[in-house]
């Protein structure tokens, strides 16, 4: 299926890498819906991924109560919706993550407040 | 030039001032004069056949029109000069006819334009006219709710920019976007999308709402546009209705054609809808309904009565149907939280419901409130209390079809977040929802150019002109209110107060001026 048009209907995406500072990341925390919707962010692609769950995830999270509590050895990972194994001490781009990946992280036992999933 | 003999019939005028204002060209042929009218596959073999779901004249619109505008301008005359906003319930109110404002009256003019637009198209006169007269009653609306609201401007913070903020402010992309992708749509597909599915379908869901609920909390200035309105929206669902059977009359072809149509704009009407659930069940301090009770009359039984109607035609309820049905339980609190989370960047006060609200929405969502909802309001207010009201800072990802933050969860789950993906020339876009995937599938071309918010804002093209992000401090977020051009510490935060028990300065000049006008302060 394609747009009905009366002419060419060709136009460049929006949104590709190049018209960007770096290339962005989304990101969701499950079973934590306070943080209302997954984070966009676009973070350099040799920032450590250890360094980004230290830093900036600490920052966006860390009004969380649960967020103190998450040991991040067991924290189960997916990329695009499938189960995924970061490597904590490599760059985000070492870790194979690419312009509008996605990744959602599962933190098992914590569940939001009073078992919400807020 | 024959003169008639004597004075029309009311059947025969009515002949005389549409059909017969139509000829077919000879100057130039038929296809160039209507060059839009058969791109989109529709097949029409006979537009005679087009029933005017109403006979109505081009002078006898005007007087019926002028009749209207003169009793409403009355009211909003006295409105004005009698401090009507002092008879609302309280200021949490005020921020329905923002969202309004912002977000819907600037529909209305696309609506005229769109109208105009695709009256212009039809070869057949029938249907023109009927186009052109929705054009005008469109722009009307627009004038009108922009008039009856600026009373509001004088007193209230948020109202001062809606054009400027349509455009731009990261949640009024839905709405706008919403419109931009039916008008740029051909004729028949902008008929079927706002003619049928918006005004047809869902208009009760957002309209009802609105002025009931402007009725039940004290605003008569509201209240008068949209009984003005009510008239002329009873013609467009009836030219929205007679479009489509129309259509699928014409030829067999049309069926899967129109059904997709209907698939797609059910489904984005739906989404648009999310702002007018949470205004229900959140902003409303007297309350007309729930969500769930107005979704259920309005579109599972009446709707539902419709779609049993056109299956004589080979139309089945839209394929998002079920699923909207579902979500009834959940949307409204997923939908505030959102607006609570990102309160320090919409011109308009957030608040967590009081004790007593919660109390009547665990009574009306028995399913989900307690379990799910009422924690997280509990601990909100808790934290805001002591001084720590959550404000997001970072920016939530967007749907590429309706581009709403991704808050809507998986069928069947409230729990979990609804993640769908495509690939496209090897980039990649995420949607919401099936419904929202679809859409994209369908036509990528279209939606890799939406203009989402967030990525523009990430693109560096949503800050003042003379912006220097390199400047030492640079706050991002205050530069891209500046560009929205809303009035930071007034506009936006917590009703309750930046600094929060203190007051919003709304919140605090409508207490003030209230005790003023039945007291002696």
């Amino acid at each position: 299926m394609t747009t009905a048009a009366i002419g060419k209907y060709d136009f460049a995406p929006m949104d590709s890498a190049d018209k960007f500072p770096a290339p962005l990341l989304y990101f969701g925390w499950e079973d934590h819906l306070m943080m209302c919707a997954p984070y966009c962010v676009p973070f350099p692609p040799n920032l450590v991924f250890g360094d980004m769950l230290r830093g900036p995830f600490a920052d966006i999270y860390g009004y969380h109560p649960d967020f103190a509590k998450i040991d991040w050895d067991k924290a189960e990972w997916f990329k695009s919706g499938k189960p995924w194994k970061p490597d904590y001490t490599k760059s985000l781009a070492d870790n194979g993550l690419k312009h509008k990946d996605v990744i959602r992280f599962r933190t098992p036992g914590l569940t939001g407040l009073k078992g919400s999933c807020h | 030039m024959d003169m008639p003999a004597k004075k029309l019939g009311l059947k025969e005028r009515y002949a005389a001032l549409t059909r017969d204002l139509h000829w077919d060209t000879t100057y130039q042929p038929m296809d160039k004069v209507f060059p839009y009218v058969s791109y989109e596959g529709i097949k029409i073999h006979d537009w005679s056949k087009w029933e005017d779901p109403f006979r109505l004249t081009m002078d006898g619109y005007w007087k019926y029109q002028a009749e209207k505008e003169r009793k409403l301008y009355a009211i909003m005359d006295a409105f004005a000069q009698n401090n009507g906003h002092l008879g609302v319930t309280d200021a949490r109110y005020i921020n329905t006819l923002k969202l309004f404002l912002t977000g819907v009256s600037p529909l209305e003019y696309m609506a005229h334009r769109g109208f105009a637009h695709v009256g212009r198209s039809f070869p057949g006169a029938g249907a023109r006219v009927a186009c052109l007269m929705q054009s005008l009653d469109e722009i009307r609306h627009a004038q009108t709710q922009i008039h009856s609201m600026s009373v509001y401007n004088k007193h209230y913070n948020g109202f001062h920019d809606w054009q400027h903020m349509h455009d731009r402010v990261w949640y009024l992309s839905v709405p706008k976007s919403f419109f931009d992708d039916a008008v740029t749509a051909g004729p028949f597909e902008y008929m079927i999308a706002i003619g049928f599915a918006f005004e047809y379908v869902l208009t009760n869901l957002l309209f009802v709402p609105f002025i009931s609920g402007a009725a039940y909390n004290g605003d008569m200035g509201a209240m008068a546009f949209g009984f003005s309105a009510q008239s002329d929206e009873s013609r467009h669902m009836t030219l929205g209705l007679e479009m489509i059977k129309f259509i699928l009359e014409q030829d067999p072809d049309n069926v899967p054609i129109v059904q997709r149509w209907i698939d797609k704009w059910f489904w984005r009407g739906y989404r648009v809808l999310t702002l007018v659930a949470m205004m229900m069940d959140y902003m409303l301090p007297k309350r007309v309904m729930s969500w769930k009770e107005a979704w259920e009359i309005y579109a599972e039984e009446n709707g539902g009565a419709l779609f049993a109607d056109l299956a004589r035609y080979g139309i089945r309820v839209p394929k998002g149907w079920k699923q909207a049905c579902e979500d009834k339980d959940y949307l409204s609190h997923q939908a505030w939280n959102v607006f609570y989370n990102y309160g320090a960047a919409a011109p308009f006060h957030t608040w967590t419901p009081s004790k007593e609200d919660m109390d009547w929405l665990s009574a009306k969502y028995p399913n989900s409130f307690d379990k799910l909802y009422r924690p997280l309001w509990e601990h909100y207010t808790e934290q805001a209390e002591k001084g720590n009201r959550y404000y997001s800072k970072t920016l939530p990802m967007l749907c590429q079809t309706c581009q709403i933050p991704m808050f809507f969860t998986e069928p069947g789950d409230p729990t979990k977040i609804c993640y769908r993906e495509s690939e496209y020339k090897g980039e990649k876009y995420h949607t919401c929802s099936d419904g929202c995937k679809e859409i994209f599938d369908n036509e990528p071309e279209k939606y890799i150019q939406s203009w989402l918010p967030v990525h523009q804002i990430y693109q560096g093209n949503c800050f003042l002109p003379g912006t220097d992000p390199t400047a030492p401090g640079f706050d991002p977020l205050i530069a891209v209110l500046q560009y929205y051009n809303m009035n930071i510490g007034r506009d936006n935060f917590d009703f309750n107060g930046i600094e929060f028990g203190k007051g919003s300065e709304d919140k605090n000049n409508f207490e003030k001026w209230k005790a003023m006008s039945t007291g002696n302060m």
